[in-house]
């Protein structure tokens, strides 16, 4: 094939003129898809614990409140719910919510709401792996803290969570890396996160091999850091013992 | 009035239609590609040889490493010339059918072959000491002994896996294939009723899908008991 290597592309400065080179623009990029990534996984770890402990609840009432979130969102596809977010729910929402959502500026809306998706579809995998944790418990925990008179709140907070949360962490921490590459699915409503980058500059620079290898070794990159802190973060946490593994 | 909204509805009924073929298209050629080669990949997993080993081992990193929408787009945007030469292709094929396929085959692989080397791992050691000394060969013991053992402990997770293989087909849409959801998302842009039409494919998906992951769970059940 006759293609014209020119790796030279990505110093060149941006066609738009702001200043900026196409490399700037994939790191950028990067940026965007670490800052969305643990964004994402923040709020996925707020709503998947609490919709975990809502079914773990002993009430049939709070399980099947739990168990239909957990169905709405792993059963439509990340795409769709992407869109639903986009679309969908500012016109659902009372006209004041709504309008004011339009207002604000574009790249904003498009990165809360990206963070939103990606939040709510990560917390519905990580309930039930909340769910599960606490449910692997030994029953004993519960009945040894209410003899010692702890409330349900507190038998929660204090002795059933730290336990699951150590057990879960492993699956938790692949959660963030498995963000990380839906993160990709924002450039779809227009976020121009790494791959909407790679897709921009496709267009730009008519190169788009050197774009695509380089974005594609930003992802790997992002991978490799991300294990990395994994496993950091699991030798810290670690007791002897407790891991399983 | 009445005849012109019948028409629009009826015409739209042929595209989402055809969206759906192309969805089940793809996603079958992903579940029967991806168990094939990912079989392929996990036998060179368990195999003695070292490069093979580091093959298979390297081959899963990276495609697990890259994003589902990244992989699409390189199939897409930069592979095609090669598409057409490998297959042999007429310039009429839609080369976006066939890039999405072959990049949700070659994705799959990945994934199945780390399902079904879990498999073969989780199996006891005796159970390919005991092939050994009944005098199998190597792909004797793997074809009668571990594999049908291998695939029936991961069936679950296999099913499982084929629901998230229909559900991220939707995502061709980076490339413009117009699949189910795509072609949802087209008749709603083009009659200015993106809400109802992005509402009918999230509950289309979800039918589908939480049916089907029922299924999943009573054939668990069933097995387990």
């Amino acid at each position: 094939m006759g293609y014209n290597w020119n790796w030279g592309v990505l110093l060149q400065p941006v066609a738009t003129g702001e200043g900026a080179t196409y490399l700037g623009w994939i790191l950028h990029g990067l940026l965007l898809t670490a800052a969305l990534t643990l964004a994402a996984w923040l709020l996925a770890l707020l709503v998947g614990t609490a919709f975990g402990i809502l079914r773990a609840w002993p009430s049939r009432l709070c399980d099947a409140i739990g168990a239909t979130y957990v169905s709405l969102f792993r059963n439509v596809p990340l795409i769709v719910q992407f869109f639903i977010w986009f679309f969908v729910v500012p016109e659902v929402l009372p006209t004041a919510i709504g309008d004011w959502i339009k207002s604000i500026t574009p790249s904003t809306q498009v990165f809360v709401v990206s963070v939103l998706a990606l939040g709510f579809f990560t917390g519905a995998r990580i309930c039930e792996q909340v769910r599960a944790g606490i449910a692997a418990l030994p029953p004993g925990q519960l009945q040894a803290a209410q003899a010692l008179g702890f409330r349900l709140p507190q038998t929660f907070r204090h002795i059933l969570l730290p336990q699951c949360f150590r057990r879960i962490l492993p699956p938790l921490t692949s959660e963030f890396l498995i963000i990380s590459k839906n993160s990709a699915v924002a450039s779809t409503i227009g976020l121009l996160e790494l791959s909407g980058q790679a897709r921009q500059l496709v267009d730009f620079t008519a190169q788009p091999y050197e774009s695509f290898i380089v974005v594609t070794l930003a992802y790997i990159g992002l991978n490799i850091v991300i294990l990395r802190l994994m496993e950091w973060i699991q030798r810290r946490i670690r007791l002897p013992g407790m891991m399983g593994a | 009035m009445f005849a012109l909204e019948w028409d629009t509805i009826l015409a739209a009924r042929s595209i989402i239609g055809a969206g759906i073929a192309v969805t089940l298209q793809v996603t079958l050629v992903a579940i029967v590609g991806g168990i094939a080669g990912g079989t392929v990949l996990a036998m060179l997993a368990v195999s003695g040889s070292r490069p093979l080993q580091l093959f298979s081992k390297y081959y899963v990193a990276l495609f697990r490493a890259v994003p589902l929408v990244m992989l699409l787009l390189w199939f897409f945007l930069i592979v095609p010339q090669i598409l057409r030469a490998v297959f042999g292709l007429s310039p009429s094929v839609d080369i976006r059918l066939v890039s999405a396929m072959v990049a949700f085959v070659l994705l799959e692989s990945a994934f199945f072959a780390e399902i079904i080397r879990a498999g073969i791992i989780g199996l006891s050691k005796g159970q390919f000491h005991a092939a050994a000394a009944l005098g199998m060969t190597r792909y004797q013991s793997m074809r009668y002994i571990i594999l049908p053992q291998a695939f029936r402990a991961m069936l679950p997770i296999m099913m499982t896996q084929c629901i998230v293989i229909f559900q991220d087909t939707s995502l061709v849409y980076v490339i413009s294939l117009g699949d189910f959801f795509r072609n949802t998302v087209s008749i709603g842009e083009r009659d200015g009723t993106l809400v109802p039409m992005l509402l009918l494919a999230g509950a289309v998906y979800w039918a589908i899908c939480s049916g089907l992951s029922g299924l999943v769970r009573f054939l668990q059940n069933r097995t387990a008991s």
